[in-house]
């Protein structure tokens, strides 16, 4: 980790928009506003979300730090800019349950990492397939906290492979960093343990399916 | 000679060795399934949670009796709604703060005005006739501190902390006072103790700093209003660096999480609070009764040493899918290497 992001991330950690702002300022003068989202937010948001992993900072600080790179990055790189990355298609769902956190986190990472994609809010399954389809999206993000709306992700893939389109579905939530094995036994193609983490997956699926 | 499940949690939570350790597994909606209803239908009436704890206490051979119906309970109160599953928790339906300015105006429902909290009422009493004081009968209240997640979203807030202190500490004024009066009308139905649920504490959710200036704070101005002993329970969030804080709030348990270690936090508890914990209730779904069996040993090798420990699931409730097989190769491992002086244990760990 460079100084400059060793230095972000610990803005970010204390909650200091002000001083994430200025650091965002100082570095947009020697780098392009999608260089700084690649060099030092992004680098940063995945040191905090191992962080949180392994326990040294709290969700808390997780979600203020995203908000607080999402707000730096709509001023820097709007939704209409160019550099902004629509393609492939993404959305990112609760599903069944009404805990809404972990999705508006990853959100958040995914947008201060200069992504735009669908937010679906909280849907069931049936609700989730149609509008998959309807939007022809490639990449889904799921976020669950029960237990029971995570078995119910073995419904939604099971659905999107017999209507015979490819989309890749990552997983997040309690449910899978408890049980290790279970976005395996679902059917998705990976799971984040983290914000950061989920951001980094789809950035790579996102590369392969534009190569 | 032995102990009923009261003498026995006594003398644990006196951090004395009993005849075995004591077996909290907190059933909730495994009820329903015992008495053939539907989870929604379950809930609906006393009669019903009281016949299902006692067929599952008998069945699962626990040392608890476990009122709790579901967190959102607490939500209808103050308007809110609940939705029901088939294979799990019922759920809040929705915020019933839909904006910070409502705050402003915001009063404590009475308890005696919320029909689901008397149907809970009524199930202490039904219970508490029924065992005297054989067995403890635990209540449950969420944290003044934790129980705006349901009532307004967790992000929001989070929000309301960092950006609105004033209209924070005026939520927290009046769930406080809730919070007191839902936990002693239990404790004044015949509750033993009651569990303090409040996974907000937890530094999984936010930091050790935050947690003195908030969490902490609220659990002062409202455990020592709580007419009975408490135990802390964070749902599965991590406590390690907290222990000694949640401590000095007077409480007596604390239920920890299976992201940490057993071992480390009974050295790290030192005597001075009691451990609920650590089976991984989503796991447990899955498991053998070998693996059921090899959990509960290396939780009891880990922390059973000196009483100041019950054996749990890590979350507060065991989820509906975990079968009945696994809780009663539980409830087998526990009876059989439960019992003091866990003279099998140093063995065992090499």
């Amino acid at each position: 980790m460079n100084d400059q992001v060793r230095a972000f991330r610990a803005l970010l950690e204390s909650l200091d928009r002000v001083g994430a702002e200025n650091a965002v300022s100082q570095a947009l003068a020697s780098l392009t506003p999608i260089q700084v989202i690649d060099q030092i937010v992004v680098p940063a948001l995945e040191e905090i979300g191992r962080a949180w992993e392994s326990g040294e900072v709290a969700l808390s600080q997780v979600y203020m730090s995203g908000r607080i790179c999402e707000e730096l990055v709509e001023a820097v790189l709007p939704p209409s800019d160019p550099d902004r990355k629509h393609q492939p298609r993404s959305a990112i769902v609760t599903l069944s349950d009404f805990h809404m956190m972990g999705k508006r986190i990853v959100y958040s990472h995914m947008r201060a990492s200069g992504f735009e994609l669908f937010d679906y809010g909280r849907m069931d399954v049936d609700e989730l397939v149609d509008r998959v389809l309807a939007d022809r999206i490639r990449v889904l993000m799921i976020s669950v906290l029960m237990l029971p709306s995570a078995l119910k992700v073995a419904e939604v893939c099971r659905r999107l492979k017999q209507a015979g389109i490819v989309v890749r579905v990552i997983v997040g939530g309690a449910p899978f960093l408890f049980d290790e094995n279970l976005w395996r036994e679902v059917g998705a193609d990976a799971m984040g343990r983290n914000a950061a983490e989920a951001v980094t997956l789809v950035s790579g699926w996102m590369q392969e399916m534009e190569a | 000679m032995s102990m009923t499940p009261m003498q026995r949690t006594l003398a644990a939570l006196g951090h004395g060795e009993p005849d075995r350790v004591p077996l909290f597994l907190l059933l909730t909606v495994h009820g329903a399934r015992e008495l053939g209803l539907s989870i929604e239908a379950y809930f609906s009436c006393a009669e019903n949670v009281i016949e299902g704890q006692l067929r599952l206490h008998r069945k699962y051979r626990t040392d608890c009796l476990y009122a709790f119906y579901y967190a959102a309970i607490e939500v209808e109160a103050w308007g809110g709604s609940t939705l029901f599953t088939e294979d799990g928790p019922p759920l809040c339906a929705g915020p019933t703060i839909r904006s910070p300015a409502q705050i402003d105006s915001l009063q404590a429902p009475a308890i005696a005005d919320a029909p689901g909290l008397g149907r809970v009422l009524d199930t202490i009493r039904g219970l508490k006739a029924q065992v005297g004081d054989t067995v403890p009968i635990i209540g449950v209240a969420i944290s003044p501190f934790s129980l705006p997640v349901m009532q307004m979203g967790f992000d929001r807030y989070l929000d309301l902390i960092f950006d609105q202190p004033a209209r924070f500490e005026r939520l927290m004024a009046a769930n406080i006072e809730f919070t007191v009066e839902w936990a002693n009308a239990q404790l004044a139905a015949g509750a033993t103790a009651i569990c303090y649920f409040d996974p907000v504490s937890s530094t999984t959710s936010i930091p050790r700093e935050l947690y003195l200036s908030t969490g902490m704070d609220v659990a002062r101005r409202v455990l020592p209003r709580i007419k009975g002993p408490t135990a802390t329970h964070m749902a599965s969030g991590r406590v390690m660096p907290i222990l000694g804080d949640i401590a000095d709030t007077g409480t007596a348990i604390v239920g920890v999480s299976a992201l940490e270690d057993l071992a480390e936090l009974k050295a790290a508890a030192h005597g001075r609070v009691s451990l609920l914990g650590n089976l991984n209730g989503i796991e447990m779904r899955r498991w053998t009764p070998a693996q059921a069996e090899f959990a509960v040993r290396q939780a009891i090798a880990k922390a059973g040493r000196g009483g100041g420990f019950l054996l749990g699931e890590n979350h507060g409730e065991v989820p509906y899918l975990v079968p009945d097989e696994v809780l009663l190769a539980i409830s087998a491992a526990a009876e059989r290497w439960g019992r003091y002086p866990l003279d099998w244990v140093e063995v065992w760990q090499k």
